[in-house]
């Protein structure tokens, strides 16, 4: 686990970049240099009767580690505050923080939904760097497509919308089925209901999975214990079928959790 | 100047602490502060078993606070002993032991268990969660139960005893002074206020446990009264907490009565609070030109 930092951060950005669904960038000191793909950070609200940190998935570090890029779905009052910044204002972040990615040096299926997809943004980011010359990203959406280009810098990208309005009318599981996707390692981020379905997948056809969780938190350090996954076997820190999101993941092996 | 305050002949550094299950057992936190600036750790409270806990969701935002139902979930005492207590003893603070249980006898045996851990400096006796169902609260909201527990706890213990107590009662006095009656050594308050949170768009409960306790900032108020009541009730010290975030709101506490203070939820929203919280009380000695933090303890009466 990386050293965190806490960090008063300027925001060099925002945009939305579809509906609901924010992009921003921040300057960090410490926390991009830090960070890799899969991790996350915590936002905190200037107001004072927001007391918990919303945590929010890194979706791209810039190149010089001088700052990270945070897309987010306003879904509340915290992350509706945050959409109101604007370029030059600070924010108190939290970071890096949890267990990201282990890139592997075999062919990748990246497979998102939702607002599971900017985490992948660098995973695929990170993974062309490796040099892996087979990655596809597969990613669901309900109507509307964002960061579809970025992926796309950096592999070949399939898309299922809920309403059919682009690619595979369906789920990410249906596009991987009528494009007769294959890959040696998946890497997912999104809704349990897919990460189940996910994990399915990767057990019937013997493939290594890892997906990415989330639960609500509140310190987000492994502290508190409130966001648990069931695991399969005994944890060795929580010494319980537990194992702390924050902490211990977000990111976890398939085959170690139960959904 | 002087920052040391004294529990039951334990003499702590100065009077700030932790309050169970927001740190851990400061292996988390200890990379933010240096847990040798504390006064204490008070560690999460920790059975004769693992526990599980409850299901998620076990936290909810409010306004000014957070509900909280994790439900004890610990790794049981074997471990704690092994793991935790080898890495408190590496740091000059004192070590404070919160004990749960679902029986009597579940405490016993984690009391007695600990009476021959040198690590160990106090123990808390957690009478008062709201979020399981056996143990916890059922010993705490009963002044006849909280006595006999205090005092079968009191009779094997080897270390001083804290009752930590529950505002979820009709008069928290009358329970302070059946834990002081059962022999208890200080008692401190308040744990969490039991609370519920409603998703109107889902139509069900935040939390899976449908109840949660609350704590954070909007709490205070009602932490400092009741401090105050039970300064006035009984002899015997007390650790205050409910919502503490800042060196002043430490020093309100220990204005109304109390010896010792806890930092609990506000470590989520800064880990750096406990320090912070040493510092400014020294900071807000010299600005008032107190010699000793004991001066300050109880001084609004």
């Amino acid at each position: 686990m990386s050293i965190k930092y806490q960090e008063i951060a300027e925001i060099t950005s925002q945009e939305e970049i579809s509906d609901g669904i924010f992009s921003m960038w921040i300057k960090t000191e410490n926390i991009a240099k830090n960070a890799v793909a899969g991790q996350f950070v915590s936002l905190y609200s200037s107001d004072s009767a927001s007391i918990l940190p919303r945590p929010i998935s890194i979706c791209e570090v810039k190149d010089d580690k001088s700052g990270l890029r945070l897309v987010y779905r306003v879904a509340g009052k915290g992350t509706s505050e945050f959409s109101g910044l604007k370029e030059k204002d600070t924010i108190k972040v939290l970071g890096p923080l949890g267990n990201g990615y282990t890139l592997k040096n075999e062919t990748a299926m990246l497979i998102a939904g939702g607002i599971g997809v900017p985490p992948i943004v660098e995973l695929a980011k990170q993974l062309h760097q490796k040099g892996i010359k087979d990655i596809k990203a597969v990613v669901g959406y309900r109507s509307e497509l964002f960061l579809k280009e970025e992926l796309e810098k950096y592999c070949n990208v399939y898309v299922a919308t809920e309403d059919g309005s682009s690619g595979v009318k369906g789920n990410v599981m249906d596009a991987i089925r009528e494009n007769g996707l294959t890959a040696d390692v998946v890497y997912a981020c999104g809704p349990k209901p897919m990460l189940k379905a996910v994990s399915d997948y990767a057990k019937q056809n013997d493939i290594e999975a890892q997906i990415s969780l989330e639960e609500r938190m509140a310190c987000g350090i492994g502290a508190c214990l409130a966001c648990v996954c069931k695991s399969k076997e005994v944890d060795e820190h929580s010494n319980v079928k537990n194992k702390r999101i924050c902490a211990d993941g977000p990111v976890f092996d398939s085959r170690e959790v139960e959904l | 100047m002087n920052t040391k305050v004294n529990l039951a002949g334990v003499e702590l550094e100065n009077p700030v602490m932790t309050a169970s299950g927001t740190f851990g057992s400061g292996m988390e936190y200890g990379k933010f502060v240096d847990l040798n600036n504390l006064g204490a750790v008070v560690t999460k409270g920790v059975a004769n078993v693992p526990w599980e806990g409850n299901p998620v969701p076990r936290v909810a935002e409010v306004y000014g606070g957070m509900l909280n139902a994790i439900g004890l979930q610990n790794p049981g005492i074997d471990l704690f002993v092994k793991r935790d207590l080898p890495f408190l003893a590496k740091y000059n603070t004192k070590v404070i032991v919160n004990v749960c249980g679902r029986t009597l006898e579940d405490y016993l045996e984690v009391v007695e268990r600990l009476g021959d851990e040198d690590t160990v400096d106090m123990l808390e006796i957690n009478i008062s969660c709201p979020n399981v169902k056996e143990g916890g609260i059922a010993f705490g909201q009963n002044e006849k139960s909280v006595e006999h527990v205090t005092k079968e706890i009191k009779k094997i213990a080897k270390q001083p005893v804290i009752m930590k107590l529950s505002p979820n009662v009709t008069d928290i006095t009358v329970m302070a002074k059946a834990a002081e009656a059962g022999g208890a050594d200080v008692v401190s308050l308040i744990n969490t206020i039991t609370g519920m949170k409603i998703d109107i768009e889902r139509q069900t409960f935040v939390l899976a446990n449908k109840t949660g306790g609350m704590s954070g900032p909007a709490v205070k108020p009602v932490a400092v009264r009741m401090v105050y009541q039970v300064a006035n009730a009984v002899k015997i010290p007390i650790i205050g907490m409910g919502g503490i975030s800042t060196a002043e709101d430490a020093i309100e506490f220990m204005l109304a009565g109390a010896t010792a203070v806890s930092v609990g939820t506000a470590n989520f929203v800064n880990p750096y609070t406990t320090k912070e919280v040493v510092d400014g009380i020294k900071s807000y000695m010299n600005s008032h030109n107190i010699t000793d933090i004991n001066s300050v303890i109880g001084a609004v009466r």
